[in-house]
């Protein structure tokens, strides 16, 4: 007889070696694991890799399976499963329904937290994380779906002095993933649209590219300098500062090549 | 100057003089020699003068000839006949010699002032001739006789003399008596025709000549000549010189076919239902080129290089080249590219043109087949063009040969738009097209257009029933469909639709197409016609005959999901939940929703799911019904046979709602479902030995019989490839 388990692991955010050690025993002590990248991707490491390290197979599973939650329950009925997401599994994503249903289901469930962007993006930039507002996320924009509310947030959280953190849409089934230039693109165009001077030719932006990656990248820049660098490629996310702590324009002047005035700014 | 140049020069003069116009037509059973007729008349008349050599002539005929197929689509031709001392411009305009479907037959003998019934000499009047008799009257269409094919009664039949005049005395006494007993006094008695007062002709179309009483005289050719000359080798060849058919018809129709100047008069208080004292009212009784525009589009046409071709009679003003002008029930004026005369096959462009013609119009984009033309922005309509969204049999087409695929859908475009009772899905991935119509017989019609006219072979599918789909009750309870995430909430509630609402979106007052562009004013409208004070402002979109009611209040983030919703909404009604037909007569209303704070947890692929299994599992609790279309049937035939044709309608689940009396025949008025309307015709046909006259009409929805529902809905869903029984609502529900 089996124990019955749901585990969910955080990988982090690149490499098959960013979880926690903890994590990994959790891991190798699972009967069957799932896995989902559609919602973000572990930078430099595939699933081969992933299974060559644990010497188990590992279900990929897409939406509407992990939606329906109905093989991942059912098996956690009768043995220890371990789902597995790319950075935490309960913080940008939205897992916390299965873990609803888990303990609906009377099945006990463990946690293991894995870096998140929310904690690696606001200190690889240096700005502090007590100062960041709600966090929003810029959506492709379709015919029928062209939400301002991120723009309004973004507003808000300005107004107030706070930093937002701006994540990037991804569409790992379609293979498209919004990069840092689209994202500015689109604030721009938000500007335009609604011309309520959140964006402007002398607008602080930080960009964090591959952030807990080995070849993690941060920039800062007004938008249109930022526009003609090259900011690498997905994943990638967009920090847009409010008031500034003079240690945090210290930190993007040093660390993202900010330029020099946001200093004599503070 | 060649004979065609001459005769545009001339044409082009005559528009401006009404008095020398006039507007003929031709209309007659099947293949009693309508197409021949015209031929003759275009080729004779309008391309050629006898002034000119032979040779020419011939030549221009051969052209004509071979031009044919377009001249018959044209199904318009202007023409210059010379008469007792001066010209005069015919305009031709050929019926469409088939039952009425959408007023295509009406709205073409509209154009008219006079047209051609022909009719064989041997078969006599036969029961279309009666129906365009009547067509032809009810606009107030003066009809002449023409009886054609003379010749096969002489040669084939051997009759005498003797027998000829009484057979035709007959034919005209039986033609007089159908106009006594339709139009009321004094023209009962005015439109009579006869053969002594040249109101009557018989010849040959096929040889190309005819003759008539005053000709007869004229020229010194007898009965008994006539008989003569069938009756030798050749000799139908040198009466087709000595009395060419288009010279008889054509002297009958300048003598007895009143100018637009005087038709006008007579026709318009018959033909347009707005205030006849208004300005422009005035106007068009007296044919007035000085007034307002007032132009009706008869058919329209697509021409490769100019797009849509809007040709109609003007019966007011005068339309210039460059004018913008409006089309009824369109809000935007639309300018005209160029105004033309149809010569044969060609159009020819002219500046202006002024009122009594029937002319060629390009640039009116909007403009559909009985559209109503002005340059009054709401002048009173000719007809009122309902929407005709609720075709009732559909067809699956497809190119018989794959070299035809692209020209198919051209034609099926074109076909669309000259017709628009008709609905055309194009699919260009499968090259599998849906085509539907208001009947059996409209889309075979259709298809009989689209190869022999267009000349494009196609494979068709049995025809299938459109049904719909709505709901008994309302559910009381807010139904709540979930996204797949689950972070997403979205609660419903349906009912059924107010029936002073649907009535008024069948009438077309509601215009459900367009985006809402006055919500104040549509909400004050739809108070009006009793629906509740909140939920008239809350009106976010029309499809179909359904409605979309946001009920809810300050919830953050639904105005900018509300585009998603409605995308999902439109869905639905498109596809109901019980067999995937359209869903017509429901009132949904949004109670609630509630929403995840990012905007990537409520995207399109979480929020359309949700409001499609809301709305879904709303009706599965208000109660599902399935609805089929109805036809009214019209019956009339010799009480003899009247045992049978009521027979006939009871085999097919039909409810007799009327018998009577027309004259010498007996009517009934029923009412049928379409599924069962299949095959009427033949069957009417064989009950009848060809004697019933019969027309239908859609008469919109109705309930499939509860006994029967069950059965239809998994056939539907097994020929649309579903799992044969229908989801409930603890499968909208997520359970």
């Amino acid at each position: 007889m089996m124990t019955s388990e749901l585990v969910f692991v955080g990988l982090g955010l690149s490499g098959i070696d960013g979880m926690t050690v903890k994590a990994l025993q959790a891991l190798k002590e699972c009967d069957k694991i799932y896995a989902e990248f559609y919602t973000s991707t572990l930078i430099g490491a595939s699933v081969e890799d992933l299974e060559k390290m644990l010497d188990k197979k590992i279900n990929v599973v897409y939406r509407s399976q992990v939606e329906e939650g109905e093989d991942i329950l059912s098996d956690a009925a009768k043995m220890r499963v371990g789902f597995v997401t790319a950075g935490d599994t309960m913080l940008a994503t939205t897992h916390v329904d299965l873990r609803i249903q888990a303990k609906e289901d009377g099945i006990p469930v463990r946690l293991f937290h894995g870096v998140s962007i929310f904690g690696a993006c606001p200190t690889s930039l240096g700005l502090q994380p007590y100062k960041f507002g709600r966090t929003v996320t810029l959506p492709f924009l379709e015919m029928d779906y062209q939400p301002k509310s991120p723009y309004d947030h973004i507003k808000e959280n300005k107004d107030r002095g706070l930093h937002t953190m701006i994540l990037l849409d991804i569409r790992a089934d379609e293979l498209r993933y919004m990069t840092a230039h689209q994202a500015i693109e689109w604030l721009i165009e938000g500007e335009n649209k609604w011309n309520e001077g959140l964006i402007t030719d002398k607008t602080l932006i930080c960009v964090a590219t591959h952030v807990g990656a080995p070849d993690e990248k941060i920039f800062a820049g007004y938008p249109q300098d930022l526009l003609k660098m090259d900011l690498g490629t997905p994943l990638q996310t967009v920090v847009l500062p409010g008031n500034m702590h003079f240690m945090e324009a210290y930190a993007l002047v040093d660390f993202a090549g900010a330029p020099k005035e946001i200093i004599e700014d503070e | 100057m060649g004979r065609k140049e001459d005769n545009i020069r001339i044409a082009s003069k005559l528009m401006k003089t009404p008095q020398y116009v006039r507007n003929i037509g031709t209309a007659a059973h099947i293949d009693h020699g309508k197409t021949t007729f015209s031929d003759n008349l275009i080729a004779g008349a309008g391309m050629m003068s006898s002034d000119l050599a032979g040779e020419q002539r011939v030549l221009d005929y051969d052209e004509q000839e071979a031009a044919r197929g377009i001249t018959i689509n044209a199904a318009s031709a202007s023409m210059v006949h010379h008469f007792e001392g001066h010209e005069y411009l015919i305009n031709l305009i050929d019926t469409p010699g088939h039952v009425d479907f959408g007023g295509d037959v009406t709205r073409a003998m509209r154009a008219l002032d006079g047209v051609f019934i022909l009719c064989c000499a041997v078969e006599g009047i036969m029961p279309q001739t009666e129906t365009v008799i009547r067509q032809a009257l009810k606009e107030r269409v003066r009809p002449l006789l023409f009886i054609n094919k003379v010749d096969r009664m002489i040669v084939e039949q051997q009759v005498t003399k003797e027998m000829m005049i009484e057979k035709f005395s007959k034919l005209v006494a039986e033609f007089n008596h159908k106009i006594a007993n339709i139009l009321p006094a004094p023209l009962n008695k005015e439109w009579q025709v006869s053969i002594q007062g040249g109101t009557v002709a018989f010849g040959s179309a096929y040889n190309n000549w005819a003759i008539s009483a005053p000709f007869m005289q004229r020229s010194g050719i007898s009965f008994k000549d006539i008989f003569e000359y069938c009756s030798r080798e050749g000799g139908q060849k040198e009466l087709s010189k000595k009395i060419p058919l288009h010279e008889v018809v054509l002297e009958m129709a300048i003598k007895h076919i009143q100018p637009p100047v005087e038709a006008q008069k007579l026709r318009i208080p018959v033909i347009w239902h707005g205030d006849l004292e208004s300005k422009i009212g005035k106007e068009m009784m007296t044919c007035d080129p000085n007034g307002d525009v007032a132009y009706m589009v008869n058919k329209i046409v697509m021409d490769p290089h100019a797009g849509e071709v809007a040709i109609g009679r003007l019966f007011a003003g005068t339309i210039k080249k460059g004018q913008t002008l409006y089309i009824s029930g369109m809000p935007n004026q639309q300018r005209v590219q160029t105004v033309a005369m149809v010569v044969g096959a060609d159009r020819i462009p002219v500046e202006e043109v002024q009122a009594g013609n029937i002319i060629a119009v390009t640039g009116l984009k909007d403009a559909i087949a009985g559209s109503t033309v002005s340059s009054m922005k709401d002048m009173d309509a000719f007809e009122k063009m309902t929407h005709y969204s609720e075709p009732v049999v559909t067809k699956a087409i497809e190119a018989k040969n794959m070299k035809d695929l692209p020209k198919l859908v051209e034609v099926l475009r074109s076909i669309a738009k000259a017709d628009p009772s008709l609905n055309i899905e194009i699919n260009n991935e499968t090259g599998e097209h849906l085509m539907s119509g208001m009947g059996e017989l409209h889309l075979e019609i259709t298809e009989y257009r689209i190869i022999n006219e267009h000349g494009v072979d196609i494979i068709s599918s049995p025809p299938i029933v459109v049904y719909q789909e709505s709901i008994k009750g309302a559910n009381q309870n807010e139904f709540e469909g979930k996204s797949p995430n689950k972070h997403n909430k979205f609660y419903f509630l349906v009912e059924p639709l107010e029936p002073q609402i649907m009535a008024a979106i069948r009438a077309g007052e509601i215009d459900t197409e367009a985006k809402i562009k006055d919500p104040k004013a549509l909400a004050k409208q739809l108070e009006a016609l009793g629906l509740d004070k909140d939920q008239a402002k809350g009106v976010v979109e029309f499809k179909n005959a359904n409605v979309l009611i946001d009920c809810t209040k300050g919830i953050q983030y639904l105005h900018e999901t509300m585009e998603l919703i409605k995308q999902s909404f439109e869905e639905v009604m498109m596809k109901g939940p019980l067999a995937g037909e359209k869903v017509s007569g429901l009132k949904v209303k949004l109670m609630d929703a509630k929403l995840h704070e990012d905007t990537i947890h409520r995207g399109p692929a979480q929020v359309i799911p949700a409001v499609r299994d809301g709305i879904y599992g709303a009706m599965c609790v208000a109660g599902r019904n399935l609805l089929e279309p109805m036809q009214h049937v019209f019956i009339s035939v010799p009480p003899d046979f009247m045992g049978g044709a009521v027979n006939l309608i009871t085999q097919r689940r039909g409810t007799i709602l009327e018998m009577g009396q027309d004259g010498a025949d007996s009517t009934v008025a029923a009412i049928c479902p379409v599924a069962d309307m299949f095959g009427f015709a033949s069957d009417i046909r064989g009950s009848t030995q060809g004697r019933a006259l019969w027309s239908t009409e859609n008469s919109g929805f109705q309930q499939v019989p509860i006994e029967l529902q069950k059965k239809v809905v998994a056939d539907i869903r097994t020929r649309k490839g579903l799992n044969p029984e229908p989801y409930d609502a603890s499968y909208y529900s997520g359970m």
